[in-house]
């Protein structure tokens, strides 16, 4: 079981102060916390991709290759890569280059991007967005895999005689991931090649994430990849944490109820009982964590978000160290010791992280 | 929401299928208690009901303000809303009525049916009306209300009722075109629709959130045989 932190990367308003960060410092303070993740002890940071305010990360692998210079031990990853609007090429190209320089501590998770004007932007139709992210990634799939690759489709100029450079560390492309809230298309599409589902697992029911992950299980054992037990499966959460758990209602609610997302909508209690969102101490977040077990079954990733709705950094880092310390060592006793054999504890790693881990 | 059978339900007339029951669910948008919006669908339900066997739920829309509010805002509908949601796409009809408010349907009215699922109500048999305090207003049912559910690929019955406060003083003699006459007319006809509605095109009521994702799935094998090139 691997557990990190994924950001959205907003540039938001401190509710509490009137203080809004300059983009300059929300980018720092994204690295900031990846290096705080390593630091205590945390497996992953994934970052969003945006390209319009109040979102800074437009470009992934410039912030992910500077992480890796300054980690050993974090797998850098996506939350999500727009696979609709990116040119598959450019993905195959970027994130191979992001592999060498991370020694392969890289995947990514592949989303469409729901913000309507991205797409034109970008030269693309919203209304194709199910069919961008099936012909881009059949064309990523290819090209992380073939030489030499003669390609042509419906969205992008064909291809004769290309090779994508680099070509993945070792032969082996990063793990992908794919990333859906309501769509089980791409359900289908991860069960298809084999690669990981992430349910966001934030804003919606827990019984809603429950179907899709059970939908991404049956298909990945249709498709001969396993049986379904053995599919990898990741999920988001959303956690704040004092010891006393009326310290964290207190002083989350404010953020919680300026949220951009949610906020102005229901209340704290009504959000937190109808989602997975915990606010309370961190023996909450525990069992709370280990009922995700129960819903989907188990699962290899856990991703938290952490760092949104205009908390203050110092506040993150200090939540950080909650989640490292207290939260995140019994979690990972908890799901080993529940985890049944046959069932992996965790994506299948890189060969080269392999051979560190043997040569340790 | 509350549910009643209606007073025929146990003698079916020639229109319905003997087999069953049909679901009929009412929408009022009316925002005073007692008010004559809910009166007017009941009247509605009463003639639906008088013409073939019926279960009848009723959804108050007044009841669920805030959830659609905070569903608006959130993406998911509350506990109670899922279940008024449920009640009107698994409906074989549905008699759908608001109040008149700045010259069309009431803003909680089309709230609630923004929150509809696309293509739930596809072939639903609606009958629409709506309450005024004047009669200047009842083309709003044939500006407002027939183009929101042509929209919505719905089946709006012919007869679309308007009752304006003077309305409800109506003598109801026959020839007139008063609520009398109207309302059993409308009220036949949405029967006659809902009940010879096919079975198999009966939602499962599940539509919003809870559908069979399984049952809808198309093999991946078929997205990359649609792929250009």
């Amino acid at each position: 079981m691997q557990f990190g932190v994924f950001t959205v990367g907003d540039v938001t308003t401190d509710p509490t102060n009137g203080r809004t960060p300059s983009e300059h410092e929300r980018i720092k303070a994204m690295v900031a916390i990846a290096l705080k993740a390593e630091e205590v002890g945390l497996d992953v940071f994934a970052t969003g991709e945006h390209h319009n305010p109040p979102f800074v990360p437009s470009s992934p692998t410039t912030m992910l290759g500077h992480i890796a210079a300054r980690t050993e031990n974090l797998v850098l990853s996506t939350s999500t890569t727009l696979i609709t609007t990116n040119d598959p090429v450019k993905i195959a190209e970027d994130y191979a280059m992001l592999q060498h320089l991370a020694d392969g501590r890289v995947d990514l998770m592949m989303g469409r991007g729901n913000t309507g004007p991205v797409y034109p932007w970008f030269g693309q139709d919203i209304r194709q967005g199910i069919a961008l992210a099936v012909e881009h990634y059949a064309l990523l799939h290819r090209l992380w895999r073939e030489d030499v690759v003669d390609w042509q489709g419906s969205f992008r100029t064909p291809l004769q005689g290309f090779t994508a450079t680099p070509r993945p560390l070792d032969g082996t492309p990063p793990f992908v991931w794919h990333g859906s809230i309501r769509s089980p298309e791409i359900a289908e599409q991860a069960a298809y090649y084999g690669d990981g589902f992430f349910h966001n697992n934030i804003f919606w029911p827990q019984e809603h994430t429950r179907r899709m992950v059970e939908l991404y299980r049956e298909r990945y054992a249709h498709y001969g990849h396993g049986t379904p037990e053995q599919a990898i499966v990741g999920l988001g959460g959303q956690v704040f944490m004092r010891h006393n758990s009326q310290d964290a209602v207190r002083e989350f609610r404010p953020y919680f109820d300026n949220a951009p997302v949610y906020g102005h909508g229901p209340s704290l209690e009504e959000f937190t009982e109808q989602t997975p969102l915990t606010v309370g101490s961190p023996q909450q977040v525990i069992e709370r964590t280990l009922g995700f077990r129960e819903a989907v079954g188990d699962y290899q990733r856990q991703l938290f978000l952490m760092d949104h709705a205009g908390l203050p950094l110092k506040t993150v880092l200090e939540q950080l160290d909650i989640l490292g310390e207290e939260v995140v060592p019994v979690l990972r006793k908890e799901f080993e010791r529940l985890r049944p054999a046959g069932v992996p504890a965790t994506a299948p790693p890189h060969p080269a992280l392999t051979r560190k881990e043997a040569s340790a | 929401m509350t549910t009643a059978t209606g007073p025929t339900a146990a003698t079916p007339s020639s229109t319905a299928v003997p087999s069953r029951i049909t679901r009929i669910t009412v929408v009022s948008a009316g925002l005073s208690s007692p008010s004559s919006t809910r009166l007017l669908a009941d009247r509605l339900a009463e003639a639906v009901a008088a013409a073939t066997a019926v279960d009848i739920e009723v959804v108050e829309l007044r009841e669920l303000a805030v959830d659609i509010g905070k569903h608006l805002v959130s993406g998911f509908p509350s506990p109670a809303l899922r279940t008024a949601l449920d009640a009107v796409t698994g409906a074989d009809g549905l008699i759908a009525v608001t109040p008149v408010f700045a010259a069309s349907y009431s803003g909680l009215f089309k709230s609630f049916f923004d929150l509809v699922e696309p293509d739930a109500l596809t072939g639903m048999p609606v009958l629409v009306a709506a309450t005024g305090g004047t009669a200047r207003h009842s083309l709003v049912l044939e500006h407002a209300l027939r183009p929101l559910f042509a929209h919505l690929r719905a089946v709006v019955v012919p007869t679309a009722v308007y009752a304006a406060s003077e309305d409800w003083g109506g003598a109801g003699r026959p020839g007139d075109g008063g609520l009398a006459e109207r309302i059993p007319r409308a009220g036949d006809e949405l029967a006659a629709l809902a009940a010879g509605r096919p079975v198999a095109a009966r939602r499962t009521g599940k539509e919003n959130g809870e559908k069979d994702l399984a049952a809808e799935l198309v093999p991946f094998e078929q997205h990359l045989a649609r792929l250009g090139g």
